[in-house]
């Protein structure tokens, strides 16, 4: 079987003001929500308490609600989470009480409402943690682009490099817009799916940028447009053959990784959906515009003849 | 040209082979197990240790299936549950309060496996059920402490060699001594920097006001909190051991953090409170001369005398108390509960070792028939647990602590003593429990997560490449061997993530496939002969394999680097992942491919859709 049977080059340049205009367009509506909603962090980020609660029977939200207001808790959310016997209670970071003191209190009057409440899984953290994970999240999201763009010049050249980062801020932009317009829980996990994009989107562009400059050597009299419109072509079908491999495995994870997995994984799927058409269509425009030619790109050893012939020519 | 020397394909084999070892134990399971350590360093873990166990079950006629020892002690294996309970009782029993008996699961991997190093993957607290803590080091506190102490060795250093001063106080952790002449001040300052030579010394003020400043130096200040970090992991280390909890981590994390994790805990508020008992014990003196009621009350209403503190007792009564510490919990070496025989009432027996002994027994000959205080300071709260007078000098290192409520009380506050004093207070200030049977769950599911998302992908290969796509499925399957084959003996923690950056792995590792099998495609296309196109798409691919990897390995590193907890584990098993995926894609799978095409003369086509 073969899907793929392109015989001539798409002209995928030549819709580059389309193409990065479309991306442009979501990228604004991304940043848009992110600072009109902002981000829904979880207890991981802005510390507090979550609570897992398993009941025999269906959950009685309501009177789960009344025992944490007898309690004097204030700001509780009391929410079903998965099925009909499980409950996730949320609370705010309390200043009047510690954290271990918090979750004790809690778990005793649930306990004390239903004996038959078990307490699945307890995540308390506090404030300060909070806050340190913030900078490390941040800081490795930098790190992260610098690794990158450093290797990227290093193997490719730097209009490459700038190009393929773009490319892949505009996939974690718009991962984070999604969070933010659906104000679903940005957590740890989710941080790490980012990152995890981060590095499979830049693959995508590797694999375009490598044909690319294969076909410089190859294709001597094509312009810098024909060359990347055949190197997007030939990799079409290992694009999107990959992406389906890749996101039928998060697919997976999506429906029977739990709840647990269920951020990690939308925040994976949203990544590879974007990073099909960033790769390829928000990333080589950008390197033609930046000017990549064959010069640039093909090194010193085979540029001097040809320097010396333009010298030798007039 | 596609032909493999016969070193790479056993080089191959051997690894695969490797690989097959190291993951079976995975697959055995695990059964109940008793662990016991000892509670003490004094003790020593050996084979006398492992007799003693043996005897006693047999003994006790309780039958087993294996006695071993390792570096956290002797583990015996049970066939059901019911034996292991019986088993543990037995075991307290007979052994005692020196040793730690814990219930335990061990891995059922048969003994030439385990010869050989190979274990099962070591489960993180998400996927086995437990505790996770992470506390915080007042070091605040500590430095606090010890401008404290070095003013209290101060004071004792100049009285002892006559100097002169009129004062002497801690503003915040600088010490002020206050001088008359400058004369004094400056020999008060070449004496101390003699014996305390690791603070820095200034003098100040001028006609009969000098000042003379002693502050830590950045290099004191760490130090002493550095130690401060080492005796609280020590103290808990010691309380942890009265839990009974197999296997715990109790480890330091930056330079002012403790981690704690407590594998299949269940009672998490016991646990809670023997952690969270972030007390220290000190023995001061009680202010006799002051301690009249008119300056009590005077006290209470804040003017407290100086060089004295005030607290309350447990009747609520007013205590003067002399801000001098005669000793701190950390000489004690060991406590448990009594009973008094003349009236019989709850007491504590404490045993202090050999300085503290010294100490104790100069305090009480000079102070017979004055009261004593002992402290416990609780998160910047002190009570005086009880001030005995003192009837006669005590020798020999052996108290005994009176005012016990109740037999409780009394065995609470041993447990607390015997465990050692925290050098600084601490706060729990990160608490994750995951339930057991959440554990289970997790596991199930991400197996489940993996299993599926593979079973798919090896059916889309092979309809869409045929021959290629079957060895691309095999290959990935050596790298998923090789990968959980490699966690295991390195034994880093799998957590639910890691279990969803397996998966993940996975599925990017097919791109190295893909991009050979197109490749291949393309050179046939271009009407190149099958051995060449086999060879041209290997060795073409095989570069943008190793520029997308490195990419995807420098985002993988990064999270490692600054992740913490779940995240660091699904670093790991990312990076762990891109790595085999790299030995799998490009030799097994051209390995495969090589036997299979290589070695026949003539090709017509080549199975690849």
């Amino acid at each position: 079987m073969e899907l793929f049977r392109i015989k001539k080059d798409i002209p995928f340049m030549s819709y580059g003001r389309l193409t990065t205009s479309i991306s442009l367009i979501t990228f604004v509506l991304a940043i848009f929500f992110l600072f009109h909603r902002g981000l829904n962090y979880g207890v991981d980020f802005t510390g507090g308490t979550v609570m897992e609660v398993h009941y025999p029977a269906a959950a009685n939200i309501e009177q789960i609600r009344q025992v944490m207001d007898a309690v004097g808790l204030k700001d509780v959310t009391v929410q079903n989470f998965g099925s009909s016997q499980d409950v996730l209670i949320r609370l705010p970071v309390k200043k009047e009480l510690s954290i271990a003191q918090l979750s004790e209190k809690i778990s005793t009057a649930l306990k004390g409402a239903d004996a038959g409440a078990e307490i699945r899984r307890v995540e308390s953290v506090g404030s300060q943690v909070g806050e340190e994970l913030y900078e490390n999240g941040a800081l490795a999201l930098l790190l992260v682009c610098a690794g990158i763009m450093g290797y990227l010049a290093l193997r490719f050249e730097w209009r490459f490099a700038v190009a393929a980062i773009i490319a892949n801020m505009h996939d974690v932009i718009i991962i984070l817009g999604f969070f933010a317009f659906f104000q679903w829980e940005f957590n740890l996990t989710v941080l790490a799916a980012i990152l995890a994009v981060l590095g499979y989107s830049v693959n995508e562009s590797v694999v375009v940028f490598d044909r690319v400059r294969e076909n410089f050597k190859k294709m001597r009299k094509a312009s810098a447009v024909q060359v990347i419109d055949n190197a997007i072509t030939r990799t079409m079908s290992r694009t999107i053959i990959t992406h389906i491999m890749t996101q039928t495995m998060v697919c997976s994870m999506l429906f029977f990784g739990g709840e647990t997995l269920h951020n990690f994984s939308l925040a994976l799927t949203i990544g590879i959906l974007f990073g099909i058409y960033s790769s390829v269509l928000v990333a080589c425009p950008i390197a033609m515009w930046l000017g990549v030619n064959r010069a640039n790109l093909i090194g010193d050893s085979e540029k001097k003849p040809k320097e010396d012939e333009a010298a030798l020519a007039p | 040209m596609n032909r493999y020397p016969l070193w790479k394909f056993v080089l191959i084999g051997t690894v695969i082979v490797i690989g097959l070892l190291y993951t079976i134990p995975n697959f055995f399971g695990e059964s109940p197990a008793v662990q016991i350590s000892p509670a003490k360093t004094s003790l020593k873990l050996d084979e006398g240790l492992l007799r003693k166990v043996e005897d006693t079950l047999k003994l006790a006629d309780i039958p087993f299936d294996g006695v071993f020892m390792d570096a956290s002690g002797v583990k015996v294996r049970f066939a059901n549950t019911d034996t292991q309970l019986l088993a543990k009782d037995k075991l307290v029993a007979n052994l005692g309060k020196d040793y730690t008996v814990a219930l335990n699961l061990v891995p059922q991997t048969p003994n030439w496996l385990q010869s050989i190093g190979a274990k099962p993957m070591y489960l993180g607290l998400d996927l086995r059920g437990g505790v996770h803590f992470l506390l915080q080091v007042d070091m605040k506190a500590a430095l606090d402490k010890a401008a404290e102490s070095t003013m209290g060795d101060f004071r004792m250093a100049l009285r002892k060699e006559k100097v002169n001063y009129f004062g002497i106080e801690r503003q915040g952790q600088v010490v002020v001594v206050k001088f008359e002449s400058e004369a004094e001040a400056t020999k008060a300052r070449n004496l101390l920097a003699k014996d305390y030579s690791d603070l820095t010394y200034k003098i100040t003020g001028s006609d009969k006001d000098f000042n003379l400043t002693a502050s830590m130096s950045v290099m004191a200040q760490k130090r002493i909190q550095e130690f401060a970090l080492k005796q609280n992991l020590q103290t808990l280390h010691n309380r942890i051991n009265e839990l009974g909890v197999a296997e715990p981590i109790v480890q330091q994390q930056g330079m002012d953090r403790i981690v704690v994790q407590l594998p299949g805990v269940q009672d998490t508020a016991k646990a809670k409170e023997i952690l969270g008992r972030t007390a220290t014990l000190e023995i001061r003196m009680v202010d006799e001369e002051k301690s009249d009621m008119a300056t009590l009350q005077k006290a209470q209403s804040g003017q407290v005398p100086f060089g004295d503190e005030m607290f309350t007792d447990r009747e609520g009564r007013p205590v003067l108390v002399k801000k001098n510490v005669v000793l701190t919990g950390d000489r004690i070496t060991d406590a448990g509960p009594g009973v008094n025989g003349q009236n019989g009432a709850s007491v504590v027996n404490v045993t202090l070792d050999g300085r503290g002994a010294g100490i104790f027994k100069n305090v009480t000959r000079e102070n017979v028939g004055k009261r004593m205080a002992i402290l416990l300071i609780e998160k910047g709260s002190t009570e005086v647990i009880t001030a005995p007078v003192i009837n006669e000098e005590i020798g020999g290192g052996r108290v005994q602590i009176s005012g016990m409520a109740n037999a409780q009380e009394a065995t609470d506050i041993s447990l607390l003593l015997r465990a050692g004093a925290l050098a600084a207070p601490m706060e729990i200030i990160e608490e994750r429990t995951v339930g057991p049977s959440m554990g289970e769950e997790n596991i199930k599911r991400g197996v489940h997560s993996t299993l599926w998302g593979f079973a798919a992908i090896a059916v889309m290969m092979i309809v869409y490449y045929m021959v290629f796509g079957g060895v691309s499925v095999m290959a990935l399957g050596v790298n998923l061997l090789l990968l959980v084959a490699i966690l295991s003996m390195l034994q880093a923690t799998l957590t639910l993530p890691g279990l969803a950056a397996i998966a993940l792995a996975l599925g990017m590792a097919i791109d190295a496939n893909v991009l050979i099998n197109e490749r291949i495609r393309e050179e046939l296309r271009n009407g190149n002969t099958p051995q060449a196109s086999i060879h041209a798409g290997y060795d073409r691919a095989f570069d943008t394999i190793l520029d997308s990897n490195v990419t995807t390995l420098i985002a993988g590193l990064a999270l490692f680097m600054f992740g913490t907890g779940p995240i660091k584990g699904f670093a790991v098993v990312h990076v762990l992942g891109i790595m085999t995926s790299m030995f799998s894609a490009v030799l097994v799978s051209r390995a495969l491919v090589n036997l299979l095409y290589g070695y026949r003369r003539k090709i017509e086509h080549l199975r690849i859709g």
